[in-house]
């Protein structure tokens, strides 16, 4: 590389200016995905900046064992390209995974700091370290078991034991010990080891007992922890690149996770320690007599075929039952109709922060027909029909009525006020939440019982058959 | 103190701020891509993992920077990628499928 016989003191200035070029990038580039029409040029952008950083980081003067990070960035690509070609229901855990992989970057790199380090190492530059190397390993652990939920290789129902808070804090406060010790002794034997392990064991108990309806809050959660640790690394190598990278990735997460609690109305605390999800087994039964509506196919399209407007409401089971393909062509039959037909999205339906929106976009769904649920809530009173697929405590009026209810207090899109609503599920089963939900009972309620592809595929052909 | 740290927490701080300010007003409609491409933004740490692999140390510091390159650089590439994909995707009616 001819760069080699620049003067190291100008290479360095021009190492810090191209980083400095790289962040000016990022801040556009996030600034740009503020809206649709801008957000693609948003990526370019960003692309360029991370381009300019690894290109110019090559140049430094100190480097000389090149092979095996190249083979080491081949590898990277082998595995990033595939995460980069999911299938939109995939999304989530595809992102749970790469949540694990930039904790997995930056704690290693925080250990290798370590033992780079020792035994030279003052006190200050130790609380660094094992802050950013503890967060990096649990938040490793946590998105790998986040992640294992949300493809169902793990159980997606939370997984609790009695004085499982008091056991997981008595963990933590056990790697924050082996912190402390290695502030004061940095090469005390086995300790720093300890306290990674230790780090990786409470990773796994903080995302286990957390079921699978909590986990839009835990994914925004765990990538605001990920752009923490990034940070802290930042702080720990003295480079600005990676403290304002780790700083908007970690306040993006955050910003993601406080409104994924407002939606659901729980505190991080609730999130986290609550262990929602095995509530009220109890108090049916008792009700087990109250009666329900059905339709067939046919009924309902008739009713669709009459409405002027229709709300469609999906959820998390339209994912699973990958029903989304289908609601489109329902879209489209309706619109021919001149049906109104929009979608009203509630923030934390599905597995993740907007993950309705990709699901339906990727189904050609305008995203001009998708709006948010305080606008779905303000036109629902003029709405002939509420359609509900797959979808279930973001509708439950239960959250506005009942007090004793642990939804209760929670935003719904209030079905309830539109003309009639229709709700496609398999069975009468409770939602994942394990709540009753009393909308079925209701008069103006039919129940569609059925597989939300097949059922709304009969719809289709019913609408596209019987009309024109 | 280790050298730059005030400076350091100056810039955490600044940025924190701007990026709470900036993502803010991202529409939750665009959340999930919004997260990808943090992700994929957040990935810029394989730079200090290229340091780390490349520069002369022991074995040990080699395979953890290795490691730790192959992770983020999986991170950018598919981050970028899959937000691009997902962008991409997202049309207004009237405007028929390419």
């Amino acid at each position: 590389m001819t760069l080699g016989a620049l003067d190291p003191a100008r290479l360095q200035s021009l190492t810090d200016f191209a980083y400095i070029v790289a962040i000016a990038c990022f801040i556009l580039s996030l600034k740009w995905l503020s809206s649709p029409a801008t957000a693609r040029r948003g990526v370019l952008i960003g692309e360029i900046g991370a381009a300019v950083a690894v290109v110019t980081t090559f140049f430094n003067p100190e480097l000389v064992r090149f092979q095996w990070v190249l083979i080491a960035l081949l590898a990277g690509a082998i595995i990033g390209i595939p995460l980069g070609l999911v299938q939109m229901t995939a999304v989530p855990q595809r992102t749970a995974m790469s949540h694990a992989f930039g904790a997995l970057a930056a704690a290693v790199i925080g250990i290798a700091e370590y033992y780079m380090r020792i035994p030279r190492i003052d006190k200050f530059e130790m609380v660094e370290i094992a802050a950013e190397v503890i967060i990096g390993s649990l938040s490793f652990t946590g998105s790998l078991i986040a992640a294992g939920k949300l493809q169902e290789w793990l159980p997606q129902r939370p997984i609790v034991y009695k004085g499982q808070n008091y056991v997981s804090f008595a963990v933590l406060g056990a790697a924050v010990l082996a912190a402390l010790i290695l502030v004061f002794h940095p090469t005390a034997p086995a300790v720093f080891p300890a306290m990674v392990v230790i780090s990786l064991l409470f990773g796994v108990m903080l995302v286990t007992p957390i079921g699978g309806a909590d986990m839009p809050t835990v994914i925004a959660l765990l990538n605001s922890y990920v752009g923490l640790t990034a940070a802290l690394l930042g702080f720990v190598l003295n480079s600005k690149v990676l403290v304002v990278a780790g700083a908007l990735d970690g306040s993006s997460g955050f910003i993601l996770a406080v409104i994924m609690c407002k939606a659901m109305n729980r505190s991080f605390t609730n999130v986290l320690f609550g262990a929602f999800g095995q509530l009220q087994v109890t108090a049916r039964g008792a009700q087990e007599e109250r009666t329900v509506h059905t339709a067939t196919p046919e009924e309902a399209a008739a009713i669709l075929a009459a409405a002027n407007t229709v709300l469609v409401v999906p959820g998390y089971g339209m994912a699973v039952a990958q029903a989304q393909h289908k609601v489109r062509e329902l879209l489209d039959v309706l619109t021919r109709k001149g049906v109104d037909v929009k979608f009203g999205i509630h923030p934390v339906a599905g597995r993740m922060p907007g993950h309705m929106n990709v699901l339906l976009a990727e189904a050609d769904v305008p995203y001009d027909r998708l709006v948010e649920m305080d606008a779905a809530n303000s036109e629902m009173p003029q709405t002939d029909v509420a359609l509900v697929v797959g979808a279930n405590d973001v509708t439950n009026p239960a959250a506005k009525t009942d007090q004793g209810s642990p939804i209760y207090g929670m935003p719904i899109i209030e079905v309830d006020h539109a003309r009639t609503v229709m709700v496609i599920k398999r069975s009468l089963n409770p939602g994942f939440a394990g709540i009753d939900n009393p909308l079925y009972y209701e008069d103006k309620t039919l129940m569609l019982f059925g597989d939300a592809k097949a059922f709304v595929s009969n719809i289709v052909k019913e609408l596209s058959g019987g009309g024109e | 103190m280790p050298p730059g740290f005030v400076e350091n927490l100056y810039v955490f701080l600044l940025a924190g701020f701007l990026g709470f300010e900036v993502i803010r007003r991202v529409s939750p409609l665009l959340h999930t891509p919004l997260m990808a491409l943090t992700n994929a933004l957040d990935a810029i740490v394989v730079v200090a993992a290229i340091i780390i692999a490349a520069r002369p140390g022991s074995t040990l510091t080699l395979v953890l920077g290795a490691i730790a390159v192959a992770a983020a650089f999986s991170n950018m590439v598919g981050g970028f990628l899959i937000t691009d994909r997902m962008l991409r995707m997202f049309k207004l009616s009237g405007r028929k499928k390419p």
